[in-house]
């Protein structure tokens, strides 16, 4: 409401403005017809938007003025000096309480109906000059003050920034290129800094309340249900989630297009809904979050649902899916098909939505901006879909690989794994002259980026990595390359035309050493590679089932530590790298500390005699709650852990040695660090089986290393084995036959009142003790 | 009042740009290629922490190629819809003025000429050809899909 009173403020404030001269000239000339229409349409919005807010005053003011200009233009009274001054004295009141309203304060005090009575016919001129005690000192300095930009402007300081990012990373790289000169160099970080902080502020206001969307849609519902004779409740929550301006435009129409839908196909009749049960009113629910780095859009409604069985009957028949097909379908796969070109649920065509050109538009519009729409429904209890878009459209974290020596990034958002293509749980195979990759047991079809782009690489197809990619709405297929290099932050721009056309490519960007670099487009690869997603998809199910049975490999970045020593870190708790002048790391609050941007992180992997001078790079670790910084010299490779892991006899920050890529690295014990540098923890230390239920990266990559090196065998809800103990985060689900014993662990280091024997999940004494005394408990 | 040309030469044909369309003539050293582009995208290449595709007019124009293996080129960078190329042309001469309005070239040209043409422009270095930067940066691709 606020915001709604400020955009009313301002544009009265405008319109007043513009007013100015427009009264003056009126005054000089009644019978403009040009200047009584602007001053008409003036007092007309006023009336208009003070109902809405409930101005009395003003909405009385601006009524008479109204009525009386409605009769000069209709020709029924001759606009004479008497009239322009009463009209002209209600235009200033109506400012005067507009600053008020601006400035939060009481209406100015005075009686109104004087200047009222003295628009009427044959008045006096007995306008008094009332209270202009709104005195201008007084008036000044309410509210943050807010001035109106358009848009264009906007996104051309958007874009120059953008252009200033990569002008700063091409003085960067020719800084490094020259010999270093200490006094450039810090000038040189400050300026870094002061574009990183503009960088982050345009962003922002680039940003826009997800309201904005909102904000129309019980309105439309509204109109949609009473023309087709249902009745629907429309809830909204999230609508403060902010996101970028343009995300929003682009998301309107999708976003439209399923509310319709939900509304027609959806919701039942009130009789309808009454035979099946359910209250009359359909209720549809629009909600927002945020959720990393993209926002969650939820549109459910509590109608019919849909149909699995239909929806496959009519893609038979429309030819979508053959016979044979559509038998193997899983119900996620037949709800999928509604995403299927030329097909529509209703049984008839209305005018509201869809004859079919609905959902496959919907799906390929939110894809083009990298997002994923997804639907879930149960038959007669309703459905759900899911937009989930990314926060901006221009900055996009990616893996750079090469090919042929060409450097090529790949969106990480579509980079599900990394395998080495000669890899322990991998084989690559050619069938019929398609590649065919086998990762641990799975299916997935290979392409070859070199032969995608007519390139010759002169790397041996068996010593390629694989990234593995699932492109937004797709199935995964395994992308061949050459190498890997590093992740970086890309400023993507779109290419021109006679790029895109290739199908290839979302975009162009600036790498950090100044060279152009093609961001492809994963979808694009598969679609000319010949991948056939949708039925991949339904094939590859047959491979899985015995998939799960073989371990899982654990990707792990191998680097060298400051002191040499060739360690590995599971990749999934590292966030990104950073580069930091070695000045921004002090001793302080009882251990190193390093600043990064504007955060402040504790620092593992060095001490200070090994930082010297110039810059230090780091891992920035997250454990999904805090973070973590660790020192390193350079990055050896990505890896898989597929050996065994001799653990550490004496705890500490590396938990145990595997062998990695034929040489022996040290494991570093994410855990450990964590629960050292993060959160207060002491130390102690036994062979059973224990049970993680659920899987997740902390779980994964936290937990797991830690209970495996206090000698249990660590197995998940898919293996059918008796567990001697589970662990569950407090809140969790859990299989019915329990074991034994339950580990609960608690986000918080507080227990929540005295019968709470949860754990600390850095209490790693206490979970130790825990795991012992249940491994006691067995005898 | 009268339009400025930029008068380059492409296949040792001199012809004529709208010099209002130019922004800039650089010289390109590096070329990033972009495979599976139309034949007439020769690459990418950065301008100022820009990216320029670069449109090279021989294979535009169904010329032949110009050979990019001795290193720098000179070309003429133009913005169209937003983006930035880089015409890779042979010679850079100079800018003239237009002394005429374009008028239609009746006699018959190559294929690639023809698509580019907007006609003889009259100039003191006498008649040249004007060219439309547009069609050039589509190539005979537009043709073909009209």
């Amino acid at each position: 409401m606020d915001d709604l009173i400020a955009d009313f403020v301002a544009e009265c404030r405008e319109m007043l403005e513009a007013l100015g001269g427009e009264i003056v000239a009126w005054e000089a000339q009644p019978d403009d017809r040009a200047r009584l229409d602007s001053i008409f349409r003036f007092v007309h919005t006023v009336k208009g938007n003070c109902g809405f807010f409930e101005f009395p005053r003003l909405e009385a003011l601006s009524h008479a003025a109204e009525d009386a200009l409605a009769d000069v233009r209709a020709g029924r009274r001759h606009a004479d000096g008497a009239l322009v001054s009463a009209v002209l004295a209600i235009i200033d009141r109506i400012g005067e309480m507009i600053s008020a309203i601006e400035a939060g304060e009481e209406m100015p005090g005075g009686d109104d109906s004087a200047l009222i009575a003295a628009l009427a016919p044959g008045a006096e001129g007995a306008v008094a000059p009332v209270v202009t005690a709104a005195d201008a000192a007084t008036k000044a300095s309410a509210a943050p003050r807010t001035i109106r930009l358009s848009v264009e402007l906007l996104d051309r300081v958007m874009s120059t920034v953008s252009d200033m990012v990569l002008a700063r990373n091409e003085l960067a790289r020719r800084l490094r290129e020259s010999e270093s000169d200490v006094p450039v160099d810090g000038a040189f970080e400050r300026l870094s800094s002061i574009i990183a902080e503009m960088r982050d502020a345009i962003t922002r206001t680039r940003m826009q309340r997800i309201e904005n969307l909102f904000v129309g849609l019980p309105r439309m519902v509204r109109d949609l249900s009473a023309e087709l004779g249902k009745q629907v409740l429309v809830d909204i929550e999230g609508g403060d989630v902010e996101l970028d301006r343009e995300m929003i435009e682009m998301i309107r129409d999708p976003l439209t297009h399923i509310i319709r839908n939900a509304v027609d196909h959806g919701i039942e009749k009130p009789a309808d809904r009454l035979k099946a049960g359910k209250r009359e009113i359909g209720v549809l629910s629009v909600s927002a979050r945020q959720s990393g780095n993209q926002i969650l859009i939820d549109i459910h409604d509590d109608g019919r649902g849909i149909d699995g069985k239909k929806l496959v009957e009519k893609a038979i028949s429309s030819g979508v899916v053959t016979k044979e097909e559509a038998a193997t379908l899983s119900p996620r796969d037949q709800l999928a098909l509604i995403f299927a070109a030329g097909l529509s649920t209703a049984q008839e065509v209305t005018a509201i939505s869809g004859r079919g050109v609905g959902m496959d538009v919907v799906r390929s519009n939110v894809e083009r901006i990298g997002g994923i729409v997804e639907v879930d429904s149960k038959l007669g209890e309703g459905t759900r879909m899911t937009l989930r878009v990314p926060l901006t459209l221009t900055i996009i974290p990616a893996l750079t690989v090469s090919i042929a020596g060409q450097h090529f990034a790949i969106p990480r958002s579509a980079i599900e794994e990394i395998v080495r293509a000669n890899g322990e749980a991998v084989t690559l195979e050619h069938l019929g002259g398609a590649g065919v990759a086998t990762i641990r047991g799975r299916r997935v079809p290979e392409v070859s980026l070199a032969a995608i782009l007519g390139l010759d690489s002169k790397v041996d197809e068996q010593d390629r990595r694989l990234v593995v990619l699932r492109p937004a709405g797709g199935d995964v297929y395994a992308l061949s390359v050459d190498r890997i290099h590093d992740h970086e932050e890309l400023v993507v721009k779109p290419a021109a035309p006679a790029i895109m056309a290739t199908g290839l490519y979302a975009g162009t960007t600036l790498a950090d050493d100044g060279s152009p670099i093609l961001l492809m487009d994963p979808a694009g690869i598969a679609q000319v590679g010949g991948v056939k997603l949708e039925m991949q998809e339904r094939t590859a199910r047959i491979a899985e089932g015995p998939a799960e049975a073989v371990s899982k490999a654990t990707p792990v970045l191998l680097f060298r530590g400051l002191d040499g020593g060739r360690r590995a870190l599971r990749l999934a708790v590292v966030d990104r790298i950073e580069e930091v002048p070695a000045s921004s790391i002090k001793q302080s609050a009882g251990q190193l500390r390093v600043q990064v941007g504007d955060a402040i992180l504790p620092l593992a992997g060095a001490t200070t005699e090994q930082l010297g001078e110039g810059k230090v790079r780091l891992f920035r670790l997250n454990d999904g709650g805090y973070e973590v910084g660790y020192a390193f010299a350079e990055v050896i490779d990505f890896a898989t852990i597929e050996n065994e892991i001799i653990h550490a006899d004496r705890l500490g920050e590396v938990s145990g040695v595997s062998l990695i890529n034929g040489q022996p690295a040290e494991l570093v014990d994410a855990h450990w660090l964590f629960a050292n540098y993060v959160g207060a923890a002491s130390r102690s230390k036994e062979q059973l089986v224990c049970l993680v239920p659920g899987w997740d990266p902390w779980m994964e990559n936290m937990l797991r290393p830690l209970v495996e090196a206090a000698g249990y065998r660590v197995i998940d809800d898919a293996d059918e084995e008796r567990a001697d103990v589970v662990i569950a985060s407090v809140g969790e689900d859990l299989p019915e036959e329990s074991s034994n014993k339950t580990i609960w662990l608690r986000p918080e280091p507080e227990p929540n009142g005295k019968k709470d024997d949860s754990i600390y999940r850095y209490d790693r004494a206490g979970l130790l003790m825990a795991l012992k005394s249940a491994g006691a408990g067995r005898g | 009042m009268n339009e400025l040309l930029l008068i380059v030469t492409i296949a040792n044909e001199r012809v004529a740009l709208p010099a209002a369309a130019v922004e800039s003539v650089v010289e390109l050293d590096t070329l990033i290629p972009v495979p599976r582009a139309a034949p007439h995208v020769a690459g990418l290449s950065a301008l100022r922490s820009r990216v320029l595709t670069v449109i090279d007019c021989m294979r535009s124009l169904e010329l032949g190629d110009t050979d990019c293996s001795d290193g720098i080129r000179e070309a003429a960078v133009v913005e169209l819809d937003g983006h930035h190329y880089a015409l890779i042309v042979d010679l850079v001469e100079d800018v003239v003025e237009a002394l005429s309005e374009p008028s239609p070239v009746r006699a018959a040209m190559g294929a690639g000429w023809e698509r580019v043409s907007q006609g003889i422009v009259e100039t003191e270095n006498g008649p040249l050809l004007l060219i439309d930067v547009a069609a050039l940066i589509a190539g005979n691709e537009a043709k073909a899909a009209a």
